[in-house]
């Protein structure tokens, strides 16, 4: 039985240079030659990283007061509607916000061009109170004018996602990209062995107050995300097989970099936002080497059938066939395609790696670890 | 000999003259025609590739440009801001033709201009908007 380590040791040998940290796909890589025991002696961190669209995800601003001053009320940044329900000059950016339904520009473009430094109009109006007697104001705002850009992803970081593929004879425009018809490609968006919450799949380490990598600065893990579920399969090696378990991330946008934060449109669905997250998975025993150890060969998703209106399940597939460029279902060659970004996975964990080597980020226990049983309602129709 | 791809570009004014026939007669130019777009009395377009060693191709474009016309290579008139890509792969995904393709190893988007047809599937696909074509 090899030695286990606690997250505070861990600490103290980054703190001297002494730690070794690898990403994901590296101790992978090296997880074909050496057991679970030697990597757990071996290795005391590994990094992972995904970048891909996070419809879930938004910031929380704050303009600054007017004099007089004013509680904005309806709210618009570059056209696009903020949510203004919360105190005065306080509003929420969601992602996938548009003016008008089939605009290609939104939220995630307003969040972008704020992080890169833009400036952006800011259109207001309120009814006026006697606190708050401003009724209208139009500006231009940016990241050094605003007091706070908050940036709160209610869901992000998926455990794993489904393949899609098109069965009818029709072109299929979805969040998964354009599918060809007559199964003529399949998508997938999960960074496989790279990805999170694949390296730690019973969220040992990753819990409430988890520093994270975000956006490209420093961010939190703030809750669990929503559509938290814990009952989906897992298949031999222990993983979660289709989406499962998700994270709310809380992070500085007015730190984070367009290298890691894009904006994006899906033809003829809508505005999403690419986000960049890497996590570092500490090697705390021989169970958590077993972990990050995973190939993509070794993680499976479902297959499915978004033509068919409840989405079918269609088969099973692993990773390693997904990268490959090239799935076989029911006897037809389907050409594969990724929708989320290894490369920039790669420079997440890579960059998260350089960080904790140079001793620049110490990792952190959850201050609480997530509910181990939540499943999924559906809404249902009352009236 | 190599074989290139072009996009030709017909005035609405037909010459009348059989391009494509003479090129293949009268210079020996093996052709392939992987995209037709041609309406009487609009500019039209041909997406063609051409094989012939290199000094026939050239003789073969002057014919072309006497007739009025244009013949330019395929990756000059299909933009791509590869400095703004993300290697996300949505593209690929599209690209039946195996233009766009993500590299196993680099994990980086691959081009290769003379394997597109120009079906122009890219241009929505790409959740950037970093593709361009220019038909003029």
């Amino acid at each position: 039985m090899s030695r286990k380590r606690t997250i505070a040791e861990i600490n103290e040998k980054i703190l001297s240079g002494k730690a070794v940290v690898l990403t994901a796909e590296q101790v992978a890589a090296m997880g074909r030659e050496a057991s679970p025991s030697e990597i757990a002696e071996k290795v005391d961190v590994v990094t992972t990283g995904t970048f891909g669209p996070m419809c879930s995800s938004g910031m929380f601003i704050n303009f600054g007061h007017t004099d007089p001053p004013m509680r904005m009320e309806k709210i618009t940044l570059n056209n696009v509607p903020v949510f203004a329900g919360i105190a005065a000059v306080d509003a929420y950016i969601g992602a996938t916000e548009t003016a008008l339904p089939h605009d290609q520009y939104g939220g995630a473009h307003v969040i972008e061009e704020l992080i890169a430094g833009k400036d952006v109009m800011l259109q207001a109006t309120a009814k006026g109170t006697d606190c708050y007697p401003r009724t209208e104001v139009k500006t231009y705002i940016n990241r050094a004018s605003v007091n706070e850009m908050i940036m709160f992803n209610p869901r992000n970081a998926y455990q794993n996602y489904n393949v899609a593929v098109n069965s009818t004879s029709k072109m299929k425009y979805t969040y998964m990209g354009t599918l060809l018809p007559s199964f003529g490609n399949a998508t997938f968006s999960t960074s496989g062995e790279l990805s999170p919450l694949l390296n730690d799949p019973e969220l040992r380490t990753i819990g409430i107050g988890t520093r994270i990598f975000f956006g490209g600065t420093t961010g939190y893990v703030a809750w669990h995300g929503t559509q938290f579920n814990t009952g989906k399969p897992v298949n031999e090696h222990g993983v979660p097989v289709g989406n499962s378990a998700t994270l709310a991330l809380i992070g500085n946008a007015k730190e984070m970099t367009t290298q890691f934060i894009r904006a994006a449109y899906f033809e003829k669905y809508g505005v999403s936002i690419f986000v960049g997250v890497g996590i570092p998975i500490p090697v705390l025993d021989e169970d958590m080497a077993r972990r990050v150890m995973v190939r993509n060969s070794q993680i499976h998703t479902n297959i499915l059938d978004y033509g068919s209106p409840g989405h079918d399940a269609l088969g099973r597939i692993d990773y390693q066939s997904l990268f490959s460029g090239e799935i076989t279902l029911n006897g037809k060659r389907i050409r594969t395609a990724p929708l989320s970004s290894v490369k920039v996975a790669r420079e997440i964990a890579e960059t998260l790696r350089r960080e904790i080597e140079a001793g620049r980020f110490l990792l952190t226990a959850p201050v609480e670890q997530f509910t181990k049983t939540s499943g999924l309602n559906n809404l249902e129709i009352r009236l | 000999m190599k074989s290139r791809r072009f996009v030709l570009t017909f005035p609405p004014e037909a010459t009348g003259e059989p391009i494509t026939y003479n090129l293949i007669r009268k210079f020996d130019i093996m052709v392939n025609i992987v995209k037709a777009d041609v309406t009487p009395g609009q500019v039209g377009h041909l997406v063609m590739e051409m094989t012939a060693p290199s000094k026939v191709l050239k003789e073969g474009m002057e014919y072309m440009k006497q007739q009025n016309v244009e013949c330019v290579p395929i990756d000059r008139k299909i933009t791509y801001r590869e400095d703004l890509c993300i290697h996300c792969g949505a593209c690929s995904a599209v690209c039946f033709a195996g233009a766009l393709t993500i590299n196993r190893a680099t994990a980086e988007l691959v081009f290769d201009p003379e394997k597109c047809v120009m079906c122009e599937l890219c241009l929505t696909a790409c959740p950037l908007k970093l593709f361009d074509i220019d038909l003029g």
